[in-house]
């Protein structure tokens, strides 16, 4: 149907979502985006964040709390054409798959070896595992 | 006549090899479910990721991207995936037979002038080429078990390396791809230069995957610019696709084997069966024959 998006998310572990919305939020390196049908063609890159996907039964009842469906992602691309969006992400987690108390020890984990590492390179991989704990984490909570 | 106690030592052996035999079949059969679930995990991110370098391959050629240009020379590199073990059926064969028959077909020249090189992942293909005196790239040997995506990026690297510095200016994967547990197809796959026009497999047909249409102009918006995009996305690209090759030969590996130990399996049983028939008659013409003897004997005393 022309009136929806039919996407797609795929990752190397698996395809974490195929169907259609009424659009999707990703976390882009130059800022977060949004597609909606119709969008021009467009190959983007995005960072760790959170993807949104909005689904169709929202665009049919705009009170439904539950009309989305969020994705810890931790990067990737995006390609727009003819309604059509690819996502290619490295990860992507759905919120209600993403335990919140293991995710809280994994923050806490990736703390102590940012704590702990000493050189700079160590530092940077250290920070990016802290960010994507700390991502999974807000997803997992709801938050933005 | 085969003696008694020959025929019984005979089915003992079969015996044994029958259990050997299914017991292979049952260890293939586990690994084959892993080994098809991470194949079926990972082709659908491959497909799409290939279907995006096919949609970008237009502008790729504008941006000059240095994969895109074959480099000034003869070399050829073959990349030939094989299993790390035998007893696969013809497995191993096949797949050696088709890099054979390619080289064959097209690259009998390059051979000649030494320009032809191989990369051999899994023993057995190793030691078939390397006994044949070709000119073997790198050691991929005893890979398959513990498969992880490094061992991909390890290959990408090698055969990126001699294209960087002009040695081949063509690089070609052989592999199997997993059909279904009894088939395999073999796959001779362009690797690098990125190929212009996009190559499918059998399976990918079948998988009914969108039509890339090149008469189509996109104009497409790049976010960040589009040399960066390509920079990340083309040798992540390489790399899936060389992972995908050794997911599809090994989940093809474990069900060639499975199959074959299931054929072995079920001939062990058909050869003790046979003997079981010659044994017993065996038996019973011992038998028969000793009656005979007490029963003359009996009738020479009465006379």
């Amino acid at each position: 149907m022309a009136t929806q998006l039919s996407v797609d998310i795929v990752t190397p572990d698996g395809r974490a979502f195929e169907g259609h919305a009424r659009g999707v939020q990703a976390p882009g390196i130059e800022g977060s985006f949004e597609v909606l049908r119709n969008h021009a063609p467009m190959i983007a890159a995005f960072d760790v964040g959170k993807i949104v996907v909005k689904t169709q039964d929202a665009y049919e009842d705009l009170t439904a709390r539950d009309g989305h469906i969020d994705f810890a992602t931790s990067g990737g691309f995006l390609e727009v054409l003819d309604n059509r969006v690819i996502v290619l992400a490295e990860t992507a987690e759905p919120s209600s798959a993403i335990d919140t108390e293991r995710a809280q020890k994994a923050e806490q984990r990736a703390l102590q070896r940012l704590d702990a590492s000493a050189s700079p390179e160590e530092r940077k991989e250290a920070k990016k595992a802290l960010d994507r704990a700390r991502n999974r984490l807000r997803v997992s909570m709801g938050g933005v | 006549m085969a003696n008694l106690r020959d025929i019984r030592n005979r089915i003992d052996s079969i015996e044994n090899t029958k259990q050997v035999t299914r017991a292979m079949k049952m260890v293939a059969a586990a690994k084959l479910r892993r080994a098809q679930e991470r194949i079926f995990e990972a082709r659908p991110y491959a497909y799409k990721l290939r279907e995006l370098i096919g949609h970008l391959t237009d502008k790729l050629e504008d941006v000059g991207h240095p994969l895109f240009q074959q480099p000034d020379t003869d070399g050829v590199l073959l990349i030939i995936v094989t299993a790390d073990r035998g007893l696969a059926g013809a497995f191993n064969s096949n797949v050696i037979k088709t890099a054979e028959a390619e080289i064959e077909a097209k690259y009998t020249a390059e051979r000649k002038q030494g320009n032809l090189y191989l990369l051999c992942v899994g023993r057995k293909g190793h030691e078939h080429f390397a006994r044949r005196d070709y000119q073997l790239v790198g050691d991929f040997r005893n890979v398959f078990d513990g498969l992880n995506f490094s061992l991909a990026k390890k290959v990408v690297e090698a055969a990126h390396e001699g294209f960087d510095r002009a040695i081949w200016g063509h690089v070609d994967m052989v592999y199997n791809e997993f059909k279904n547990t009894i088939s395999q197809n073999r796959i001779v796959e362009p690797l690098l230069p990125l190929p212009k026009e996009q190559f499918l497999t059998p399976v990918m047909e079948e998988e009914d995957l969108p039509e890339i249409d090149d008469t189509l102009e996109v104009d497409y918006i790049f976010e960040p610019g589009a040399e960066q995009i390509m920079n990340a996305l083309v040798p992540r690209f390489l790399n899936y696709q060389m992972w995908r090759a050794l997911l599809e030969s090994n989940a093809a590996e474990q069900g060639a084997r499975m199959v074959a130990m299931d054929n072995a399996t079920s001939n062990a049983e058909e050869l003790r069966d046979e003997l079981q028939l010659k044994y017993n008659r065996a038996r019973q013409n011992a038998i028969t024959m000793e009656i005979l003897d007490i029963s003359s004997g009996a009738e020479a005393l009465e006379s």
